[in-house]
């Protein structure tokens, strides 16, 4: 317990000094009026001009049409797979509904995969889909966070950067680098890096073991850095290969939290109030802190029915306990379930456990997370969720003290509050709206593992992960049918561009208007007072949203597990 | 008219244009870069500078190939140690089209993602949980280590509990007729500690535990 404990407040301290280090080289790397060589060249090649200023429809428009081609190219190449030669095991390409489901997957950051990676990708497709897709979308996801940051630090400007130069300097001067030393560090741990596609090797008993491998480790950095989560092989990161030791499981985790951490860092150093920063940052992780808490001693105390059955689940000092189906040995629980809070608090979706197989509170906390979608969030996704809801609690809190809701010294007015409104909304009309579908959709009762609430919880799940971007899945649910990767690759889509694309919005109309000199009425957006009214406002938001899908699922499992019934 | 509208036509298609060839080169462009150059490079580097582990640590022995050391086997016979329970399944070499169970097959991770609440799991728990004490001679009295009886997350997880492993000592020990001390001994020398005292639990590696039970005996017959 006490080891438990401290492994946790290391993480979590290990975390916050990362913060601060890469947070001020991202502010730089934003603000940083030179060009590099390698970016010259970028520049020239791609025959864009680096000095023009965009505005946010334009920064949004470029934004959108790049991906849009990333997408094409992604979904074409995994049509196209089976052609191209250097593949030994021959595996053949994915389907068009599948095809079109993982290239919006990981152009999106979300990661969902309907594919299990060692049946169905070629090392080929690896790198030249999977990694790309996944630096790409990383990418993308913190340039936008800097043409927002900018939108919000500056004052009557009409333009909030260039998305280019946003875009080639994140994937150059962050990305890249760090992806490259931490797939190293992997590699030392034991994770494969190699082209070749599998060994076979005769076990001490004398069977045959067919081991698949492939360029692993470079996939994987890139994967939990970009908070991108999708595996190399089915079982993700609970596979030895794509985790092989409690060191990778911890860089895995810090890896997940660096960017979306280091950003509330950054914005406060952009905006020139640090405190501001601050105070984001410490709304993300009061809300992480409850969350993890909850996870770890509901997963710790077990399942009572294996106790019935004459099963130690106690935590000693020669076994983890606790509720070990679908969890690997070297983790136990609390790095098991120090992961699954990570994961879905920073939209990753990598697994290292199977949450499928998780007690019902257990997983109702990754759900809770996604459905926030604001407990630190995905790569420059998160910090821009977390700026919508600060808008709208200065809203809520100015109707209360009848003033003017401000925030950053600067008038919030309707037009803004549209644009925030549509991306509060988008997120539970998604999830909620797919979900009420599929329960109607008599087939997809066939692709439930599970039966009795649990089923239920498989599907709202699989729209919860899809929207909010985070990729990981109670993976009993057969997700490769037609109906589920049409629908869930449109919840993605629109998980991620209806969020984003009305927060560029804001970010452009808050760059044009004049700064109000602060007086004495004025709301401090950075006092403790406020964090705690941001994660109030949240929590209400959320709770009134999802608590009633909730407790349709994982609640009511829960009493019916304390009652000894099984389905 | 007619000409303002061209006019402020003009400008427009031309800017579209303008935004979509830079968004298509772009596609390529960083597909070269991050794609290929990227995980190519890494792949160089990593195997000049740590080629063992580049290429999955496997393990050799007279030549052979006979696993890695972060994935697990299937082990049946009493005489070794069994590692946890694996979901993983094949496909059925007398019928390909259909899929049977194999443990610890490592080119189809699996797990079982049956819920808290699910007949299934908490029937096959109790199968293994017979299954377990019948193999090891315990009586219904004694409490099973949980990690014994429930299947890992990737159905290959080369590691079981120090408390599991005591449990099958005595078994292994009366296999393979060598005393319970000496297992126990090796037991310890292949536990692997927290890393760095405080990450992860203390773990066994079965098969490398399993290799070295193999050349205990091998002594044993070189000292007969």
């Amino acid at each position: 317990m006490s080891m438990d404990i401290i492994q946790f407040a290391g993480i979590l301290v290990l975390m916050t000094f990362m913060a601060i280090l890469l947070g001020k080289w991202i502010a730089k790397v934003f603000t940083s009026q030179t060009d590099t060589m390698f970016e010259r060249c970028t520049y020239k090649i791609l025959g864009v001009d680096s000095s023009e200023k965009m505005n946010w429809k334009k920064y949004g428009l470029t934004l959108v049409l790049s991906n849009a081609a990333m997408m094409l190219l992604g979904y074409f190449l995994l049509r196209v797979q089976q052609y191209i030669p250097g593949d030994t095991l021959e595996r053949a390409s994915q389907t068009p509904d599948l095809a079109f489901n993982t290239a919006a997957s990981f152009i999106t950051n979300t990661n969902w995969q309907s594919y299990s990676g060692e049946s169905s990708l070629s090392n080929f497709s690896q790198m030249a889909v999977i990694t790309f897709l996944m630096s790409v979308s990383a990418a993308t996801g913190v340039a936008a966070a800097g043409g927002f940051m900018r939108g919000f630090s500056r004052r009557s400007s009409a333009d909030i950067g260039n998305y280019w130069v946003d875009f080639t300097r994140v994937l150059y001067r962050i990305l890249l680098p760090l992806c490259f030393l931490m797939a190293l560090v992997y590699i030392w741990q034991g994770m494969p890096q190699t082209l070749n596609a599998d060994a076979i090797v005769s076990t001490l008993e004398g069977a045959r073991q067919q081991i698949i491998m492939g360029p692993v480790a470079s996939l994987e950095s890139i994967k939990h850095i970009g908070t991108n989560g999708g595996g190399f092989f089915g079982m993700n990161a609970a596979h030895p290969y794509e985790n092989p030791t409690p060191l990778t499981n911890t860089l895995h985790m810090l890896s997940m939290l660096l960017i979306p951490s280091a950003l509330t860092y950054a914005f406060g150093k952009m905006i020139a109030n640090r405190k501001q920063g601050w105070s984001f940052f410490a709304a993300f992780l009061v809300m992480f802190i409850g969350f993890l808490a909850l996870v770890y001693s509901a997963e710790q105390n077990g399942n009572p029915m294996f106790s019935e059955m004459g099963i130690d689940q106690s935590h000693t000092s020669i076994q983890s306990g606790g509720n070990m189906e679908g969890k690997e040995l070297r983790f136990g629980i609390a790095q098991t379930s120090m992961f699954a809070a990570v994961t879905t608090a920073a939209t990753t979706g990598s697994v290292n456990s199977m949450h499928d197989s998780y007690t019902p509170l257990g997983g109702l906390v990754p759900m809770a997370q996604m459905m926030l979608n604001n407990v630190f969030g995905g790569d420059g996704v998160g910090l821009i969720n977390l700026v919508t809801y600060v808008i709208l609690t200065v809203f809520l809190v100015g109707m209360m003290i009848g003033r003017t809701p401000e925030f950053l010294g600067k008038k919030i007015e309707a037009r803004e509050m549209k644009f925030v409104m549509v991306a509060v909304l988008a997120h539970p009309m998604t999830i909620l709206g797919f979900t009420a579908i599929a329960c109607l959709f008599p087939a997809s009762m066939a692709s439930l593992a599970n039966m009795g609430p649990h089923g239920f919880s498989e599907i709202l799940y699989a729209y919860t992960s899809g929207t909010a971007n985070n990729g990981s899945a109670f993976a009993g649910l057969n997700a490769n049918t037609p109906f589920f990767n049409l629908t869930i690759g449109l919840a993605m889509l629109l998980g991620r561009y209806f969020t984003l694309l009305p927060m560029l919005a804001v970010a452009g109309v808050m760059a044009a208007k004049r700064a109000t000199p602060t007086s004495a009425g004025t709301l401090s957006t950075s006092s403790p007072l406020f964090t705690g009214l941001l994660v109030f406002v949240i929590l209400v938001v959320g709770g009134l949203t999802f608590l009633p899908s909730l407790a349709l699922g994982p609640i009511v499992e829960h009493l019916l597990m304390l009652a000894g019934k099984t389905f | 008219m007619a000409k303002k509208n061209i006019g402020s036509k003009n400008p427009n298609s031309s800017n579209s244009l303008g935004l979509i060839r830079p968004a298509l080169i772009s596609a390529f462009f960083f597909m070269a870069v991050c794609g290929l150059a990227y995980p190519l490079v890494t792949t160089g580097v990593a195997n000049i500078l740590l080629p063992a582990q580049a290429k999955g640590s496997l393990m050799e022995k007279n030549g052979k190939y006979i696993g890695s050391t972060y994935i697990g086997q299937s082990f049946t016979e009493p005489k070794y140690f069994h590692g946890r329970p694996s979901m993983t399944v094949g496909s059925d070499p007398k019928d390909p089209s259909r899929t049977i169970d194999q443990p610890y097959n490592a080119a189809a991770s699996a797990a079982s993602n049956q819920g808290a609440l699910s007949k299934k799991l908490i029937d096959s728990v109790s199968k293994r949980a017979q299954q377990y004490r019948n193999e090891n001679g315990l009586s219904d009295k004694v409490l099973i280590p949980v990690d014994a009886v429930t299947a890992s997350a990737s159905g290959m997880d080369p590691h079981i509990s120090v408390s599991n492993a005591r449990m099958q000592m005595k078994r292994v020990a009366e296999a393979r007729s060598v005393s319970q001390q000496e297992v126990n001994e090796l037991i310890e020398k292949n536990t692997e500690p927290r890393q760095f005292g405080i990450l992860g639990e203390p773990r066994v590696n079965v098969l490398a535990l399993n290799m070295s039970l193999d050349d205990l005996n091998t002594t044993h017959q070189v000292a007969k």
